[in-house]
């Protein structure tokens, strides 16, 4: 499939756009020098990724990635660098001082990775937007097939819930103790 | 659209995740790196399940596992992160040096 024939798709003009912005986000992400910043522009690559979700007809996982990242996740990471550190601004030790050899480690990463999707799969096209799967299929096999891992899931997540509470919580000095046994 | 177009954005945004896992100092931010690489996963399984369209949307369903576990990962990780701080009061990577030989 030669470039005229890819760029005539206006399907791959939306794709060229979230891509810009999912990129320019993900950089900004490992790039910010302010944390709080970083935070916010996980958000955008979340979201043109939930974008580039419903490019692939796949509406349900991009409305829980916007639910549970945007809505949740981001939350939390933000609840997190507030409690972490109290001057939220600029910070120059944020980085550690050797920057190129992981660079250039990254830069091959994604020229190996890149290099071996397009030789594996060259020019194999995805199923045209319009058909979306839906919400019945996936409740189907997640209650059918994959009920197992399914429940596996779920267990895991409880699993986090009472891990996360132990572990945050705080427990009394011994002197706080006998203060609360005393009254 | 083919394939390749996505699985060559996910191995970007991959990189990126790498490289800001190994840069960063501040732990939340290692966390927030890790969240990049898993996103770029996500987005690779949802083109593959467009290519392939299994008749139960095996790729979405893989997709939602994952959410789940990084949604639990963050979780834990950030309290992680809060006990450490509690104890060391900093959240840098670099103060972690109890059990470096």
């Amino acid at each position: 499939m030669s470039f005229a024939d890819w760029i005539s798709e206006p399907t791959n003009w939306v794709f060229i756009v979230i891509g810009i912005v999912v990129l320019f986000s993900g950089f900004r992400v490992v790039t910010a020098k302010n944390v709080v910043h970083a935070a916010l522009f996980l958000v955008g690559a979340l979201a043109g990724t939930a974008g580039l979700f419903l490019l692939l007809s796949a509406e349900f996982v991009a409305w829980v990635l916007v639910l549970v990242y945007i809505g949740a996740v981001i939350v939390l990471f933000l609840f997190g660098i507030m409690i972490t550190r109290a001057p939220t601004g600029l910070d120059e030790g944020l980085d550690s001082q050797s920057k190129a050899l992981p660079a250039l480690m990254s830069l091959i990463l994604f020229g190996l990775l890149a290099w071996s999707s397009v030789t594996a799969f060259g020019s194999t096209e995805v199923v045209s937007v319009g058909e979306p799967t839906s919400t019945e299929v996936i409740g189907d096999s997640l209650l059918g097939r994959f009920v197992i891992p399914f429940e596996v899931v779920s267990f895991v997540l409880l699993a986090a819930l009472i891990g996360g509470i132990t572990v945050a919580r705080r427990d009394l000095t011994p002197l706080e103790e006998e203060e609360r046994a005393a009254v | 659209m083919v394939v390749t177009q996505f699985l060559i954005l996910a191995s970007a945004l991959f990189a990126m995740g790498v490289y800001g896992l190994l840069v960063r100092r501040n732990i939340v931010l290692i966390l927030l790196s890790v969240e990049l690489m898993l996103n770029a996963v996500n987005i690779n399984l949802i083109a593959f399940e467009s290519v392939l369209r299994t008749a139960d949307a095996t790729g979405q369903i893989f997709a939602i596992f994952i959410i789940t576990v990084a949604a639990a990962e963050v979780g834990i990780g950030l309290a992680i992160v809060l006990m450490i701080f509690r104890n060391r009061k900093s959240a840098n990577v670099d103060d972690l040096n109890l059990m470096r030989w």
